[in-house]
């Protein structure tokens, strides 16, 4: 109990995310902290990005980060350079390597299928089969007729 | 004595439930009309039961009764009184009775009201009602006894987590709960005509209502949390893709679905298989909303009450009843003949490619929310799935929607001409056109996002004007006015949640697009200007609320130099908790909230101050409220209360 409230109070402890003294004077430069940090996870929060967080471990990565920009990194450097240190498990977007293709493509798969199947079987009824007679009852038909 | 007798009303509710499971099931299979008539009683004293048992928990948190393990582990005698109310289901026990007093809920208003429903269909869609109530007693009664007491009471109770403290959040799960179990209702007449093996429009007519309630709630509970994240986390974000924040969305896009498709199969008998289908899927997503916030498996910021043990209670329930339901389709999915035929330009189409969108973006909510898992165990990756995900992979089908939704209101039933469609449109595309430009007017100079997000809003919102408009018919200004204000209760509710939903893309989109921040160390006395405000930090005081401690701050927003308002951002401290909390200061408005969030006492002296202006952040809320007023006006109409069973009217059992 004293630990997941020692937990609650990390993670509830929203106040401060990014600290004053840590913002880049340079509006463009800071943007694009601010971008990256965003899609950055706090290794040690629930679900949320290094952005949000006010743990110590964010406050370190987005001085990092903040650094690495500074030094004239670009984004995709800086991201991979915080990736070699604590895994993909921090990228709040997984990239399309391997399996993760399962989590980009699942949805998209469904569209293209529940749309076809969907398409095929609305043309098909709109043709109407079952609007006109088959041949058999096309027979019945004409023999009911001439009688 | 009370909390024993409460224990006792729900263990009798469990056995009530079980003799309502069996007793109807059988009598409707053997045709024995007296075992039928046991139903309707029985979920009566069911809904009793519980609701006693939910009464006699509620008493001994207003007491503050500290001899009650559940009442000291989330209560505090300081607490005002309406959070020791909502305390009773800020926890698990608590939480899960009122589910079960919901489920009785819907279960007795389905005995109440269903007076028109065939004497068999409705002795089964109770039993089926009753059986979820079986095995949600059983988990509560056996895994997490709201009645437990403590041998040695103590003084005063842990109060409640601080953040749920909050009048946004004492009605959240209220809400939130009645939608998910309301879906319940539309499982149970799906099983139930799954077991008649018939299907048709009067069925439809009568899940429609239900379906509409239950999407209605699961909207104002989600926009409730939604606008509680918005101003008490913090941050101003008003959606985080957090795992429970998705176990609710995905129920309510099913359920947007369902009402759908059961109108085509309402109106036209066809789309059978699919709607009983996704009814199915629309509570076995509440039920998996469930075991999410539950289990703790995909751990999130909402972990407020989890226990892995329990969760693989509802792992089971989730399994017997989604795979049991589903096995059933799969044997008698066969048995609904679809009647209606029609084009691939008709509103039936539309209807479909509505339900196709819809899925699939359940599907990716879905699959981004339970990835880590199946990475982890599957492939072995530790990985995250968070908001750029969603927002990257969610959005262009939602896009999709938006855009099809005015062309698909206007189609005829049947077979539709596009060219009379476009040119009805018309008002609606030059709405969004001029949004459009107004838009790249602003100028956000960030992304082409905000305009296009803009334009397509109006797009939608023009397209719902438009409807009401077509609908009142051809001739003079005035006349279609009047007709228009005669139009049925069902057409105006339409166009007020696809308008609302219209609203709601507005606000996100200008929210978004045009939001500033702005941080810094702010001594006291210290102005600085955000857009076209001036704030001034006017003063810091530390004061006493009834159980925090709080350090308030009075700042003031000036508008070309004229007083706009004063805000009192405040940082709170529960001690009994131990937890901190972020009160904003907000001076909302329709175009534009102030948003001012105090922090830290600097060691060189001075505050750590963020203020942020959010455009537009009131009409996603509102966009919430008409989409959830129009779901309202909707049951209002003649044709649905007559089809939930209203006693004046006589039912017409054939379709149309």
């Amino acid at each position: 109990m004293k630990r997941l409230a020692l937990i609650l109070a990390l993670i509830a402890a929203p106040a401060f995310a990014v600290e004053p003294d840590e913002v880049l004077d340079d509006p463009a430069l800071e943007a694009r902290a601010r971008e990256i940090s965003a899609g950055l996870r706090c290794p040690v929060c629930r679900n949320e990005s290094i952005d949000e967080s006010n743990a110590g471990v964010s406050r370190d990565l987005r001085l990092y980060v903040r650094e690495r920009l500074l030094a004239g990194d670009s984004d995709t450097e800086v991201v991979r350079a915080v990736v070699d240190r604590y895994g993909e498990y921090v990228l709040l977007k997984p990239d399309t390597s391997g399996a993760n293709l399962i989590l980009w493509l699942a949805a998209p798969a469904l569209l293209v299928l529940a749309g076809g199947v969907a398409f095929i079987s609305i043309r098909r009824r709109a043709s109407g089969p079952e609007d006109r007679l088959s041949e058999e009852e096309e027979a019945r038909l004409r023999d009911l007729l001439d009688r | 004595m009370l909390i024993e007798l409460g224990h006792f009303a729900l263990i009798l509710a469990f056995v009530t439930a079980i003799v309502q499971m069996v007793v109807p099931l059988i009598g409707a299979q053997k045709n024995w009309r007296g075992w039928m008539a046991v139903a309707e009683p029985a979920a009566t004293a069911q809904f009793l039961l519980t609701g006693f048992a939910f009464a006699a928990l509620t008493a001994a948190f207003v007491t503050s009764d500290f001899s009650v393990a559940l009442v000291v582990a989330n209560s505090h005698s300081l607490k005002p009184m309406l959070y020791k109310v909502s305390g009773v289901w800020g926890n698990h026990e608590g939480s899960l009775l009122l589910w079960l007093l919901i489920l009785a809920g819907f279960g007795a208003c389905a005995a109440w009201f269903g007076g028109d429903l065939p004497e068999k269909l409705r002795a089964r869609v109770l039993a089926v009602q009753a059986s979820i109530g079986v095995a949600f007693y059983a988990f509560l009664l056996f895994t997490s006894n709201p009645f437990l007491r403590v041998a040695v009471p103590p003084f005063d109770g842990q109060d409640l987590n601080p953040l749920l403290q909050d009048p946004g959040l004492a009605f959240h799960p209220p809400f939130l709960y009645l939608g998910y179990v309301g879906l319940s209702m539309s499982f149970s007449f799906a099983v139930a005509a799954l077991i008649e093996g018939r299907v048709d429009a009067a069925w439809a007519r009568w899940v429609r209502p239900w379906t509409l309630a239950a999407w209605l709630f699961l909207t104002i509970g989600i926009a409730l949390g939604s606008w509680w994240a918005y101003y008490e986390l913090g941050w101003g974000g008003f959606w985080f893709w957090d795992p429970v924040e998705n176990a609710s969305f995905m129920p309510w896009l099913f359920a947007a679905a369902l009402l759908h498709s059961a109108i085509v199969t309402e109106k036209r008998e066809a789309l059978k298989s699919w709607t009983v289908l996704l009814a199915i899927l629309a509570f076995s997503f509440s039920l998996l909303g469930t075991f999410i916030v539950r289990s703790g498996v995909l751990t999130s910021v909402h972990a407020f009450a989890n226990d892995p043990e329990r969760g693989v209670f509802i792992l089971a329930i989730l399994a017997v009843f989604t795979g049991g339901a589903l096995t059933l389709y799969a044997a008698r999915a066969h048995a609904m003949q679809a009647k209606g035929v029609f084009g691939l330009v008709s509103r039936e189409s539309a209807l479909v490619a509505n339900n196709v969108l819809l899925a699939v973006s359940a599907l990716v909510v879905f699959v981004g929310t339970v990835w880590p898992l199946v990475a982890e165990m599957a492939f072995g990756r530790v990985l995250s799935v968070g908001p750029p995900f969603f927002d990257a992979a969610f959005t262009p089908f939602f896009v999709a929607l938006a855009l099809l939704l005015p062309l698909g209101t206007l189609m005829a039933w049947k077979r539709s001409q596009g060219g009379r469609l476009m040119r009805q449109l018309m008002p609606a595309l030059a709405l969004a056109a001029a949004l459009l430009l107004l838009g790249y007017a602003l100028g956000s100079g960030r992304s082409a996002f905000g305009p296009l997000g803009l334009a397509l809003g109006g797009w939608v919102l023009g397209g719902a004007m438009v409807d009401l408009w077509a609908r009142a018919g051809r001739g003079a200004v005035a006349a279609r006015l009047g007709r228009m204000r005669r139009l049925p209760r069902a057409d105006w509710g339409r166009a007020l949640a696809h308008g609302g939903l219209g609203v709601t893309i507005i606000g996100i989109s200008g929210l978004l697009a045009w939001q500033r921040e702005d941080i810094r160390v702010a001594e006291i006395g210290d102005s600085w200007t955000l857009g076209r405000y001036e704030i001034t930090l006017q003063a810091v005081r530390e004061t006493e609320g009834p159980n925090y401690l709080t350090t308030m701050a009075e700042m003031s927003v000036q508008a070309n130099g004229r007083e706009v308002a004063t805000l009192y951002p405040e940082k709170r401290f529960y001690p009994v908790a131990g937890m901190p909390t972020t009160e904003a200061g907000i001076d909302g408005g329709l175009w534009r909230d102030v948003y001012l969030v105090i922090g830290d006492p600097q060691d060189g002296g001075g505050w750590a101050v963020r203020s942020h202006l959010k455009p537009m952040a009131a009409w996603i809320w509102l966009g919430g409220i008409l989409m959830a007023l129009g779901g309202v006006v909707s049951l209002t109409d003649r044709r649905m209360r007559v089809a939930a069973g209203a006693r004046r009217a006589p039912a017409p059992v054939a379709a149309e």
